[in-house]
């Protein structure tokens, strides 16, 4: 109950001031002449947002003070980096309660990111599929390009605060990467990321972004050489470093606090949907879909809506080949809980513990483990978890980008493929909301191999 | 009692301090491992960390991370590893303790993993990604059965929580000397000694330091202020050397060294 108390202080200032789109604090907007349709906007914001920070709904509640999400969660790290999480939560708190934090956050979300992300209309893709109504959240139109930037520049400020001068990241797609360079340029911080040779490989674009933006790219080359890799070398890194050094995860997995800081610095996703949603179609969405690796666009996204029990979350993992072990990166869809990476989740794991190998062509959901929240919403039964094929993936970007003129990450098009699939047994009323979470541009040559791949 | 109990109240009454060495279990395979336990003990070291290799360990340096794949290419399974050391255990002298990732104990059973343990005749365990704060399961578990759940302090623990970690662990507290991955160090940051200091006035459990010791000078400056000295990389480094170098020649070149070691530590007094 404690805990409850303690969380349910904490984060609605910080939902509240980050609803904001304008720079201004939500008083100072109100009070503008001749802004009327907008404060009318923040007010209504201003309502739903109590709504959700007095509302009974327990799950919006979570995390617990020790970071479980129901049984899900916790912090399983070595002793050496209890002191830095307990650190990073405490300036989290505080910086919730803080308005200056959240006023330049909202500023830089704005004025930086180029907040909001427009909600639209798919109208010909919908056609297409001959249903429901697409809509597409367009987290790919902000800067760098995917909705990684909400989070790293919330770090990048707790990291100012926390007096650290140097930031450590992983990455898989590289959208993460060139998410934490951009805001360590913005912040002058020294940035170092870690990426496996396999993700260095097949999004070579993004690694050379990185390194325009100043940042140093290390390449892991143990394991799979993919993300759970990448991971495992910033958590050794951040063993030797953690005094000086902060770790921006990139997605909602990790020991507590993580899951927790990234899911709100992430959540303005879903916020701006409510809001334009109610703009655009006069009500909230019918459904929501987001892709899900270790799930941060998709937490984002789906937090907001949780307590809006009538809009149905769907979650959709990669399912890559087939459903056979190795071959895919579906632990929601095939695993079981265990404990990886800081973190008890659902996760690929052998019977002894070990975890699997993975596959999906897609880097950024090329990963055996998934966040606890989602561990949590997948077995409370308010989101429901599928897969979707890598060649399914791959049908659903060609459709967008030809109906739409729309290049999607190959992340996003699992997303957009089961939104296709699910617009087809929907009548026309129905309304899709899909998080397009980041643009395709760093797919363009991967794609182009995996099509001669299946030409040979 | 348990035998680690019994061991080091044995070498406090002696006034001797314990050499504890690491291995990798199947590294390069099980046969090895027994034999590199026997001449371990053989050579007089007295206690044994078996590491159950990890596809994620992220405490770990190179050279274990190493070991970890070599033993894990192999497809070696829990399963093997403990009846390996089941039948190398009790006709030791020196208590065995695994050094086990959390995932593994979870996924193998916490209630399940400590009474093989205690079966197979091992003294305890050691898991060093369960902070003091997830332990309480795992430690009610291993109490009842006798086995030692042994916690680790670090540079980074603030002090009223080291004397926290002391309260729960068991069988000894593991100091780990620096704030980093396991791993050789030429230099160990000078607080060092301070620190066991401080701590050996808040608790009566025996404190081993380990983490970047490897040479003789390590163990003259070490062994004073602790009870014992944990060495793993060092000679994970030397076992490595079985993949091109005759068994028996690794067998001896790890004796030498641990005897060199074992004879810095008695010099010492």
């Amino acid at each position: 109950m404690i805990a409850f108390a303690a969380i349910s202080v904490q984060l609605p200032l910080f939902l509240y001031s980050l609803s904001v789109f304008s720079v201004s604090s939500v008083s100072s907007v109100v009070n503008l002449p001749g802004l009327d349709s907008h404060a009318i906007a923040v007010e209504n914001q201003r309502k739903e947002l109590y709504h959700l920070m007095t509302s009974a709904n327990a799950m919006t509640q979570v995390p617990d003070a020790a970071g479980r999400f129901g049984a899900f969660g916790g912090r399983y790290v070595p002793e050496t980096l209890v002191r830095a999480l307990d650190e990073l939560g405490s300036e989290y708190d505080k910086a919730c309660q803080d308005a200056a934090f959240q006023s330049e956050l909202a500023s830089l979300l704005k004025h930086y990111v180029g907040r909001p992300s427009p909600l639209y209309h798919a109208k010909r893709l919908s056609n297409e599929c001959g249903g429901a109504q697409i809509w597409l959240k367009r987290e790919d139109l902000n800067h760098t390009g995917s909705h990684k930037i909400n989070n790293t520049l919330g770090q990048g400020l707790l990291t100012l605060r926390m007096g650290k001068q140097r930031v450590i990241a992983e990455t898989g797609a590289g959208q993460h990467g060139v998410a934490t360079a951009t805001a360590c340029a913005h912040f002058g911080l020294e940035c170092v990321v870690y990426m496996g040779e396999e993700d260095i490989r097949r999004q070579a674009p993004n690694v050379f972004s990185m390194k325009l933006l100043g940042a140093e790219v290390r390449p892991v080359s143990s394991g799979s050489r993919t993300l759970r890799d990448a991971i495992n070398e910033a958590m050794r890194d951040w063993m030797a470093s953690v005094e000086t050094t902060h770790y921006i995860l990139g997605s909602v997995v990790g020991p507590h606090p993580f899951p927790r800081i990234v899911r709100d610095f992430q959540s303005v996703i879903g916020r701006e949907t409510i809001q334009q949603s109610r703009e655009q179609l006069g009500r909230l969405p019918d459904t929501i879909v987001a892709c899900v690796g270790g799930g941060s666009n998709a937490a984002g996204m789906f937090y907001p809506f949780i307590e809006h029990a009538n809009v149905a979350l769907v979650g959709v993992e990669a399912g890559g080949r087939s459903a056979k072990p190795g071959d895919h990166a579906a632990p929601l869809s095939h695993g079981r809980p265990g404990v990886l990476h800081g973190s008890y989740s659902y996760v690929m794991q052998d019977d002894d513990g070990q975890t699997c190998d993975v596959h999906s062509m897609s880097a950024g959901l090329d990963y055996p483990g998934v966040g606890p929240e989602h561990s949590y919403w997948k077995d409370t039964g308010r989101v429901t978890y599928t897969n979707c094929l890598d060649k399914e993936a791959l049908a659903a970007f060609d459709a967008l980008a030809k109906s739409e003129g729309i290049l999607a990450a190959l992340e996003s098009s699992h997303a957009v493929a089961k939104a296709m699939d699910l617009a087809r047994s929907k009548p026309n009323e129905h309304a899709i909301v899909v998080c397009l979470s980041g643009r395709g541009d760093k797919d363009a040559a991967e794609i182009a191999r995996l099509r001669s791949q299946h030409a040979e | 009692m348990s035998k680690i109990d019994q061991l080091f109240s044995n070498l406090r009454r002696e006034k001797r301090k314990a050499l504890m060495p690491f291995v990798t279990a199947g590294d390069p395979d099980l046969a090895f491992t027994a034999d590199v336990l026997r001449e371990l003990v053989g050579r007089g070291c007295h206690l044994c960390e078996v590491g159950i290799p990890y596809s994620d360990p992220i405490a770990d340096g190179p050279v274990i991370q190493a070991s970890y794949t070599r033993a894990l290419a192999h497809k070696i399974k829990l399963a093997d590893i403990l009846e390996t050391l089941g039948g190398v255990a009790p006709k030791m002298e020196a208590p065995l303790v695994t050094m086990v990732s959390y995932a593994i104990v979870y996924r193998h059973g916490l209630e399940k993993y400590a009474d093989e343990v205690q079966q197979r005749g091992l003294a305890g365990l050691i898991v060093p990604d369960l902070p003091v704060e997830e332990s309480a399961q795992l430690a009610a578990i291993c109490r009842r059965s006798d086995v030692s759940l042994i916690q680790l302090v670090t540079p980074t623990t603030p002090r009223e929580r080291a004397v926290r970690i002391a309260e729960t662990s068991t069988g000894f507290l593991y100091y780990v000397s620096v704030a980093g991955i396991t791993g050789e160090r030429t230099q160990l940051p000078p607080e060092l000694v301070d620190n066991v200091g401080w701590l050996r006035t808040q608790t009566d459990l025996p404190i081993c330091i380990g983490f970047g010791i490897s040479k003789p000078e390590h163990v003259k400056l070490l062994a004073p202020v602790a009870d014992g000295l944990i060495v793993g990389s060092a000679i994970v480094r030397r076992i490595a050397a079985a993949a091109d170098e005759p068994r028996e020649k690794v067998l001896r070149d790890v004796g030498d060294y641990v005897a060199e070691l074992l004879a810095a530590m008695t010099n010492d007094e």
